[in-house]
């Protein structure tokens, strides 16, 4: 029986301190503008409303409302501030109500705070942090439910990370203020009430480094953020059958864990990528085309297997929007199917 | 219609048929009966995601929806099940809609963000703050390069106007003349940020000026005065002189959504909104100009609870989707 090497949730116990998702976000806010008085967070009701997922909740009562601030309903003007000012000296914190408002904020991300430094031939730096609550699972439709952090994987000047735990959405966060580029930190809606022991005081989640949270020799799953969860409960029963799958949380698209990946898979043979976001052209392209581009192709026993969300919008309906994205039992299914080469 | 130089009734009653004001104010109780329908619904389960309801708002919807015909479009909101209603929607699919169902407007896909009726001109609620307004401007091109008399009555809310979708179609309806009208629903706010804390001018109508095309403020509350400024601003849209700015000035009961808490207004101002109820106002007004009286406006009122309970039934009874069926609708079928 293999043991979890980096479990994801622990026990309440006396020397742990647990907190919710979202509760590690805000103290990693709260912390940082303790620590900076340059940190400042912007967004669309973040202030009394305390954000649509409440994950600001008190902060504007802790910092005020010069630091705490609600822009009006203008993603594009709001994002774009964020960055000049992000130019100039401040640090903002710019949270998205919802990640699928960014494509209104393209523009700014794209176009500018990814690419000012190399334009400007590294004379400028843009310590922007984007905040993307992110997923399917609310029953918010086609608008509200999205999974694009792979788009932004595609920008060179960007950093894109993607929290499964508690610990590690504080972590990232902390790390990302701490980076003098622009980072996007996609959080997943249905996690925000996830609860898991997180250190006290600041700490860094290396930016660029994915993490074994379950070892095995027979497959290696790849998957981030609520699919990590997901895969971990699959890996489980798998491991009833003797199936013992090693799954890595892949932690951050943009720069992405060569290392890590291709010795797992070296060991296993067997490649499974997971992820919420559209099937095609996904994240799980890119890691498949690192295991075909690499040594590691050779120790491939079995075609490798994506996972991802169906060739379709986030449909409304509840069953339709569930068999829409990978959940356990697919992921169950996908990966026996490969441990027995039956791909 | 009667000459408005001798008589001093509201415009509301000098203009349209007793009929048709039987059936605005039938309507307008479909809405709030809808509204409530769906809120019930909600907290029983049978309706999941979340959902904007515009309790409160029913006269701005149905005032601005009163000289529209089946060809005319609207583009609507998050907060449209309203406009969706006064369009001349069927409240039996839209509730099979929210209850994700194959005989929903959507085919249960799309819920109540995003409920449409393309049938009769409603080209659809909108998930994205804005977004309807430059498609609203697209329809009116295509009605005006079709050599259509068609116009589009485009919905959208105070905070709709810090958008840049929102200066950049006002921008081009008015260089092309295009026959749009766009209707502000101002409710006081966007969310939880008042107009005051976001946005620079004290009305949204004084937004017209820089795009060179009339703007007016009116009380949303009063059908009579909405129904006034829509009649000028579609005539003058008709006439091929070009798109026109009316703000309603109204105010959403609910919350935003089913997750507010309502932590940035007082119940007071929920209150003082309450009391100038815009069914209740135009209830009296039939009265008072003899339209109708208490027991038919009772039996109107009546009918729209028995439409919305047949709707639920409607819904409740309809089959869902086949889960092999994701990707239907993603293109369109051969
Ligand atoms: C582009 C975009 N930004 C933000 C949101 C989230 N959101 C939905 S409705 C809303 C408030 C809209 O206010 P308003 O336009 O005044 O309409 P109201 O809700 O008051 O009817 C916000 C912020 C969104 N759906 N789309
Ligand atoms: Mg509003």
């Amino acid at each position: 029986m293999n043991v979890a090497s980096n479990p994801v949730t622990s026990a309440d116990t006396g020397d742990q301190r647990i907190l919710s998702y979202a509760e590690a976000i805000r103290e990693a806010m709260a912390l940082a503008m303790q620590a900076d008085p340059t940190v400042i967070v912007m967004g669309e009701d973040i202030g009394v409303y305390g954000g649509a997922f409440q994950v600001t909740l008190d902060l504007i009562d802790r910092f005020g409302p010069d630091r705490v601030m609600d822009t009006p309903i203008s993603e594009l003007g709001g994002a774009g501030v964020a960055v000049g000012a992000a130019l100039t000296g401040l640090k903002p914190i710019f949270e998205f109500q919802f990640s699928d408002f960014a494509m209104l904020a393209m523009e700014q991300i794209v176009n500018q705070a990814a690419k000012l430094r190399y334009m400007l031939g590294g004379e400028a730096s843009v310590p922007v942090v984007f905040r993307m609550p992110s997923g399917s699972g609310t029953g918010a439709a086609a608008q509200h439910s999205q999974s694009i952090e792979a788009w932004f994987g595609h920008v060179p000047g960007l950093k894109v990370l993607q929290p499964a735990t508690p610990e590690d959405a504080k972590g990232m966060l902390l790390a990302a203020l701490a980076d003098p580029d622009p980072v996007m930190i996609f959080e997943h809606k249905l996690l925000y009430k996830t609860r898991g022991h997180v250190p006290e005081g600041s700490y860094l989640t290396p930016i660029g480094k994915a993490l074994v949270r379950r070892s095995g020799a027979d497959l290696t799953i790849v998957a981030g953020s609520i699919m990590l969860h997901r895969a971990l409960e699959a890996a489980e029963r798998l491991a009833v059958d003797g199936i013992h799958a090693e799954v890595i949380d892949l932690r951050s698209i943009r720069p992405i864990d060569h290392d890590t990946i291709l010795t797992s898979v070296r060991k296993t043979g067997k490649l499974l990528v997971v992820y919420e976001g559209v099937k095609a052209y996904g994240v799980g392209a890119e890691i498949s085309a690192m295991v075909a581009e690499s040594d590691a192709f050779d120790y491939l026993d079995a075609p490798i297997l994506r996972l991802g969300a169906a060739d379709a919008p986030v449909p409304y309906n509840p069953d339709l929007e569930r068999a829409s994205v990978p959940q356990v039992d697919t992921i169950e299914a996908a990966a026996r199917r490969l441990a027995r080469r039956e791909v | 219609m009667a000459d408005p130089t001798t008589d001093n009734r509201p415009f509301a009653i000098r203009h349209y048929a007793p009929a048709q004001l039987r059936e605005a104010l039938k309507r307008m109780y479909l809405i709030r009966r809808f509204e409530e329908g769906a809120e019930d619904s909600y907290t029983r389960g049978m309706i999941h995601g979340t959902m904007h309801l515009s309790i409160g708002q029913e006269g701005s919807a149905m005032a601005s929806c009163m000289e529209l015909t089946d060809a005319d479009k609207i583009t609507s909101n998050h907060r449209g099940h309203g406009h969706c209603i006064a369009k001349g929607a069927d409240v039996g699919r839209m509730f099979a809609e929210f209850f994700g169902k194959e005989t929903g407007y959507c085919h249960g896909r799309g819920g109540s963000m995003h409920i449409a009726d393309v049938k009769t001109g409603n080209l659809g609620a909108n998930g994205i703050v804005g977004g309807g307004l430059p498609i609203a401007v697209g329809a009116a091109l295509a009605a005006k390069r079709l050599g259509k008399s068609d116009v589009t009555v485009c919905f959208f809310g105070d905070g709709a106007n810090n958008e840049g979708a929102f200066h950049e179609s006002l921008n081009i309806a008015s260089v092309w003349k295009l026959p749009v009208i766009f209707v502000c629903e101002n409710n006081g706010y966007g969310m939880s940020t008042s107009t005051a804390r976001s946005t620079a001018v004290q009305h949204i109508s004084q937004r017209a000026a820089a795009y060179a095309m009339p703007g007016v403020t009116v009380d949303g509350n009063d059908f009579s005065a909405v129904s006034e400024a829509l009649h000028i601003a579609i005539a003058r849209a008709r006439a091929g002189e070009g798109p026109s700015l009316v703000e309603n000035l109204t105010y959403r009961w609910r919350g935003h959504s089913k997750s507010d808490r309502n932590r940035y207004r007082t119940k007071d101002e929920i209150e003082s909104w309450m009391a100038k109820d815009p069914i209740a106002r135009f209830r009296a007004d039939l009265i008072a100009h003899g339209i109708l009286d208490d027991a038919a406006a009772d039996a109107i009122a009546a009918e729209a609870v028995a439409d919305v309970q047949k709707g639920i039934e409607f819904a409740k009874a309809s089959a869902a989707p086949h889960l092999s069926e994701v990707t239907r609708y993603v293109y369109a079928e051969a």
